[in-house]
């Protein structure tokens, strides 16, 4: 995945890493930092988010990248360059920058809103309507918005222009300050995967804020989660914060039910299946029973020709000389390959059954999906390296 | 006012039918018809004759305005930008023009008439002074009242601060300025009446020379309302032009 992000998708500029160094916030007359000693690696291209409860520093540490909070002591490198030699508003306008209210500007059009930093950048006007073109298509607003104003939007177009304004002059880092806090649950909900979408095309390095622990797993490639003072407590992958929390609040703040949060990351193909005993119809029954011995399923599952289910065989089945053409027992639920794994369990306790079979994007059969295989996975070291980049997850509901 | 009407032709008939506080010489200068000399509510006639002896201090009105708001606009909005900027002026620019607001017209005049003397100049100092509390204090507020997030955007994007003043603060702030324009120029507009004394003359000068004339107290009057009241429509059209995005309906 570093090799698509670093070239990043044709038509956009290069993204830029960012790192924190040992980075210092502390407030005129405060006791303690607000950010203390900050480290974090921020790779090109991924998305890395700050969480943590209030007063943790979280959106602090986000505005030192772009100056709005001046560092105290330590560096932050966007680019390899120090944030602390450059001009603050040159700086800001390398840097894509989208915050809770959308901060959109009442008094101008969409169009105007979205060419903002070009026209700080004094493009020229060809070049900034046709920018503004592309990205209102790139967040998918209808180009009849541009001469609306913003109050004229609904809170989630709002947003899609907070973001299209943001990446308009195509910026290496994009800030984020929780971009989706001030929508209702279910827009929310689909403005994140159509950001994740979005992210897979243009492949920015962006800084993610938020205190929602499931938007930081659901969005962060890297979470970064901050304890109070300002002070970091685990940086790394979701899949290692929920199997290997690094300490008592890491667990507390991911919360009790982070095996489940675990596999809403995971697809069924992320698991290895057990093989099933295969019966066809109009086999003898005595090989099916042969199979059986020792097999890791100790049911058979009937496939026709085409190695689709058919049905689980019973007892009863099996006392026949032939395999029957219609089994006793219904193959429900039968999983796709790509079904999320949260999903999954979920169908398996519905049908109060133990195993399920997994069939391909043809319907055939690729293995056995068990409440067991899975209760193992999530107990074994498999769990933390199986990962998908943020923008390639499945995105469950 | 019927029965003052009556009242008037009574003593016009004892004093030799001239109205009562007209100059001498009125009568024998002007025809004396039943409606002037009986000093009517407003006599038409008379009034069609001789308005153009209103259009001179009309225009002499408006101009006191005009240049008396024009002045303290630039004067208040200039002292509300530094005071945006520097928080600790604002409490005593704010004292300073509401002490400013509260010398009486009158005194003022005569307090700048040995420096200033007669004129336009003694007119229009207290006049703009005048206008300074609200329109300081109504731009002081419009530009308080920006949505913090907007400016929190506009410097996140890279704004200096000049450019986020004039491309975002004074736009969102223009309605709040021009509320406070609109009530001072329609109070400039009244209180000008009083410029006459200041010898710069205006709609005031013509409403003394025959201050017990009904037909000329009205006529002054309507004149003056009428200044007043499409100077304040032509602000609200104004506004209307320039803060296109308060008229839009949320979608």
């Amino acid at each position: 995945m570093s090799g698509d992000a670093t070239n990043g998708a044709a038509g956009h500029a290069q993204a830029l890493s960012v790192a924190f160094r040992k980075a210092t916030k502390v407030y005129p007359g405060a006791d303690h930092p607000a950010v203390n000693e900050l480290d974090v690696e921020v790779q090109t291209g991924e998305i890395c988010v700050f969480v943590g409860p209030s007063g943790c520093g979280k959106t602090t540490a986000m505005r030192m990248v772009n100056r709005m909070v001046e560092i105290t002591e330590g560096d932050i490198l966007v680019g390899e360059r120090s944030v602390r030699e450059r001009s603050p508003s040159e700086l800001r306008r390398d840097i894509g920058y989208v915050i809770q209210q959308t901060g959109l500007f009442p008094h101008r059009t969409i169009a105007d809103n979205i060419a903002t930093v070009p026209r700080l950048l004094r493009w020229d006007r060809a070049r900034t309507e046709a920018r503004v073109r592309t990205l209102m298509a790139l967040v998918s607003l209808d180009a009849d918005l541009a001469e609306r104003y913003p109050a004229q939007l609904s809170g989630g177009q709002q947003q899609r222009v907070g973001v299209a304004r943001a990446l308009a002059a195509d910026p290496g880092v994009m800030l984020m300050d929780e971009p989706f806090g001030a929508v209702d649950p279910i827009n929310r909900e689909r403005l994140q995967n159509e950001f994740l979408r979005l992210q897979a095309e243009v492949r920015k390095t962006i800084l993610f804020v938020t205190h929602d622990i499931d938007e930081a797993i659901k969005m962060g490639d890297r979470v970064a989660i901050l304890r109070e003072g300002g002070i970091l407590a685990q940086y790394a992958t979701p899949a290692e914060l929920l199997m290997a929390p690094a300490d008592d609040f890491v667990e507390d703040f991911v919360g009790a039910d982070r095996a489940l949060k675990r596999l809403a990351l995971l697809r069924v193909a992320d698991i290895d299946l057990w093989e099933a005993p295969l019966a066809f119809v109009g086999q003898a029954t005595a090989e099916v029973r042969a199979k059986l011995d020792g097999a890791e399923v100790p049911h058979a599952l009937l496939v026709d020709s085409e190695r689709r289910p058919l049905g689980w065989l019973s007892e009863s089945d099996l006392q026949s000389e032939m395999v029957p053409t219609r089994p006793d027992i219904s193959p429900d639920p039968v999983l796709d390959r790509d079904d999320v794994m949260r999903d999954a369990l979920s169908d398996l306790l519905q049908a109060e059954t133990m195993y399920a079979p997994v069939v391909d994007a043809q319907r055939r059969i690729d293995g056995i999906l068990s409440v067991e295989i899975i209760s193992e996975f999530l107990g074994s070291t498999e769990a933390l390296a199986e990962e998908h980049p943020a923008a390639e997850r499945p995105t469950a509901s | 006012m019927i029965p003052l009407a009556a009242e008037g032709v009574l003593l016009a008939d004892a004093a030799n039918k001239c109205a009562p506080g007209l100059p001498a010489d009125f009568c024998q200068k002007h025809e004396v018809t039943g409606c002037v000399g009986g000093n009517g509510l407003f006599c038409f006639d008379w009034a069609a004759d001789n308005f153009d002896r209103y259009v001179g201090p009309f225009f002499r009105h408006l101009e006191i305005v005009a240049i008396s708001v024009v002045a303290g606009f630039v004067i208040a909005v200039a002292l509300a930008l530094l005071s945006h900027r520097h928080r600790a002026l604002a409490p005593p620019i704010l004292g300073g023009t509401g002490v400013l607001y509260t010398i009486p017209s009158v005194a003022f005049f005569f307090l700048l008439l040995p420096i200033t003397g007669f004129g336009l100049a003694t007119a229009v100092i207290p006049l703009s002074a005048y206008t300074l509390q609200i329109i300081y204090r109504n731009t002081l507020v419009g530009l308080a009242n920006v949505p913090p997030d907007a400016k929190d955007a506009g410097r996140g994007m890279g704004m200096s601060e000049r450019q986020l003043l004039w491309r975002v603060e004074l736009p969102l702030a223009t309605p709040e300025i021009i509320a406070g324009l609109r009530i001072a120029t329609v109070s400039t507009v009244a209180i000008a009446s009083l410029a006459f004394l200041a010898g710069a003359g205006g709609l005031g000068q013509p409403l003394i020379e025959q201050v017990s004339f009904n037909t000329n107290i009205i006529l002054v009057g309507v004149l003056t309302m009428a200044m007043a009241l499409v100077l304040d429509l032509l602000l609200v059209l104004a506004q209307r032009f320039v803060t296109p995005w308060r008229r839009v309906r949320a979608g």
